[in-house]
């Protein structure tokens, strides 16, 4: 590997005694998408929320192109470039599409903080447009106006997408994208995540779908029981004993 | 890119339409009983503390039940202005609203470390705090339970300095010789209002007026996305906290005296129902909501057992008993029984306030239009 985009360096956690976690190294290139699979409670989830600062790690670190995320916030990662979609799209729901989608543009324009109480929104056309090229590229355009709390399930996982994508992250977590969608709308969403992949960004990907993973990982770790069991290509991966015994064979049998 | 031209010029429209309805007050409430300059200042002021609660509660969501707090510390900081400084009303105004949001940072930084419930508690024990202490420890700046008042002896430097002399009694609030009492009074608080409005405007059509709202929606993703939210909910907790100084500061302009009571919880609570009962984040709710408040309270409650009599006096004599007997708990006195009504009507059937009651009128009355528009096209074809 060349160039590490994201480095999580030997990251422990424990939850009131249980080891959420422990001696989890991993590293994703850059540009590269890179899928995390493993049973419930493997503690896929865990490692995503300290990637973004959500939980600080017992011990351990993660670097994004050696800069050092443990012990930020939020927005601190945020802002470095790192963006995240969740498990049940995280959206304004009160807001119109476009208004959802210029708040992110914003915080890349201004930072974590601009107190600009007195510019008109409606002045504020750079913003607007990025905002509806990012709408459009999901195929949200149509609704412009629209409160996002009345889509569906699959839009307003695109919708989510486009917010993220319109900071032109370098890093993009989801958790479990396809999470509770129905056929058609995971099918929708791999495609639309097919179209993100050639953009170049580095991408990691927390699913349970094989369907998914095996559609658009270029590298995979398996996850079980807070350890990393097995690593390489999606080939590798699936043809890996181990693998088979602890996740792929309970659920192929 | 039509559509934000014409937002623009809709606003416009509406600041106009705004300025307008508010100068001329005095004529268009005449039928009502209500343009008279006492309740019409209260209309404004509470106006002004209503918008500002609106843009703390309508644009993030948090709830404060600790707002009178500021309402009095302007109300006393305009008093002390005018015992030590001067009776213009101008540097009361300024200092009552600058104070009030220096308190507002200090009482926001702590309170706003908790969202929701702990929030509204936190800012309601804050309140409550500086109600007891000014009737406490704190006599010797608010005098206690007879409440802050002008003297003959007060030192009003800067009116010494200048030479204005005090001919006959208590000296009169005023605006460089401009006595603020009756109308001039209630025109210098309407135009504060129409200020504190245009803000309020601007405040919402801005990218930071947007900020806010996408906290309401969801703080968490706002994190993620970037922001620290911390400083936003800090600025529109000061911003508000100055709307209530300027109201209380304008309490003292129209009549010089500050007494505790102005800070109690049920001050707070009433610029919550205020701005419920007019619509929660909408531009002129909260002050549809304080302007019927006051009326209520100032109207309903001067109707008596005599005056029912009058209105029901072309009924027959033991209808008429009847009907005054009816009424007679909801008036005088028990004008809170009216409000409590219809405060449970609203939020009951309207949870978007009065304001939600228009938008719902102004739907069935287009929709009838377009029927009638319709139908006329069947007949012409």
């Amino acid at each position: 590997m060349s160039n590490i985009g994201l480095s999580v360096q030997d990251v422990h956690k424990n939850f009131a005694g249980l080891a959420a976690l422990s001696n989890v190294n991993l590293q994703v290139e850059e540009g590269k998408t890179h899928a995390i699979i493993g049973p419930n409670g493997a503690g896929k989830s865990t490692l995503l929320n300290i990637c973004v600062g959500r939980i600080p790690p017992d011990r351990g670190s993660v670097m994004f192109h050696g800069e050092v995320l443990t012990g930020k916030t939020p927005y601190e990662i945020n802002q470095i470039g790192v963006a995240r979609v969740f498990q049940t799209p995280e959206i304004f729901p009160e807001l119109t599409l476009l208004e959802n989608v210029m708040v992110p543009a914003f915080a890349k324009r201004d930072g974590t903080f601009k107190f600009n109480a007195f510019r008109n929104l409606s002045g504020e056309t750079d913003i607007r447009e990025d905002a509806e090229r990012s709408l459009g590229d999901f195929g949200l355009l149509d609704q412009l106006h629209h409160p996002a709390a009345s889509m569906s399930r699959g839009d307003k996982r695109r919708l989510e997408l486009a917010m993220c994508l319109v900071q032109h992250p370098r890093l993009l977590l989801l958790d479990e994208p396809t999470a509770g969608m129905s056929r058609a709308d995971t099918n929708r969403t791999i495609e639309t995540l097919m179209q993100i992949k050639e953009r170049g960004m580095t991408k990691v990907i927390i699913e349970h779908d094989m369907h998914v993973v095996f559609s658009l990982a270029d590298y995979i770790t398996v996850l079980a029981q807070g350890m990393v069991i097995a690593e390489g290509s999606p080939d590798e991966v699936r043809g890996n004993p181990k693998v088979q015994e602890a996740y792929l064979g309970g659920a192929h049998t | 890119m039509s559509m934000p031209a014409s937002r623009t010029r809709k606003d416009m429209v509406l600041m106009l339409v705004f300025t307008a309805a508010v100068l001329t007050m005095p004529i268009w409430l005449a039928p009502t009983g209500a343009a008279y300059p006492d309740l019409l200042q209260k209309f404004a002021i509470y106006g002004i503390f209503a918008i500002g609660f609106n843009i703390l509660f309508g644009l993030t969501g948090y709830l404060s039940f600790g707002h009178a707090a500021f309402l009095g510390i302007g109300s006393y900081t305009a008093v002390w202005s005018f015992k030590l400084l001067t009776m213009n009303v101008i540097p009361a105004v300024i200092f009552g609203t600058v104070l009030s949001g220096l308190f507002a940072v200090l009482i926001g930084f702590i309170s706003l470390r908790r969202s929701g419930i702990y929030f509204s508690i936190l800012t309601l024990a804050f309140a409550q705090m500086s109600y007891n202490l000014a009737y406490s420890v704190l006599t010797p700046i608010t005098n206690g339970e007879t409440g802050l008042q002008l003297r003959l002896t007060d030192a009003r430097a800067v009116d010494a300095m200048l030479g204005v002399e005090v001919t006959e009694g208590l000296p009169s609030t005023n605006l460089f010789g401009l006595e603020m009492s009756g109308y001039p009074g209630f025109y210098f608080c309407a135009v504060m209002l129409i200020i504190a409005f245009f803000i309020s405007l601007r405040i919402n059509r801005s990218p930071f007026g947007l900020k806010l709202l996408a906290i309401k929606s969801n703080q968490m993703r706002m994190g993620y996305t970037g922001y620290n939210t911390r400083p936003y909910l800090l600025i529109a907790f000061v911003i508000s906290g100055m709307y209530a100084g300027l109201a209380g500061s304008l309490l003292a302009v129209t009549d010089p005296l500050a007494g505790a009571e102005r800070m109690q919880w049920t001050a707070s609570g009433e610029v919550v129902l205020m701005t419920i009962l007019g619509g929660v984040g909408t531009l002129i709710g909260p002050i549809l909501g304080a302007g019927l408040i006051k009326y209520f309270e100032n109207i309903f409650s001067s109707y008596n057992e005599q005056v029912l009599h009058e209105i029901f006096a072309f009924l027959p004599d033991f209808m008429e008993n009847i009907m005054v007997g009816v009424f007679q708990p909801f008036v005088g006195e028990g004008w809170h029984l009216t409000l409590g009504a219809l405060f449970v009507i609203v939020v009951t059937f309207l949870p978007g306030g009065l304001m939600e009651g228009m938008r719902r009128l102004r739907t069935v009355f287009t929709r009838r239009r377009d029927k009638g528009k319709s139908a006329d096209g069947k007949a012409s074809t």
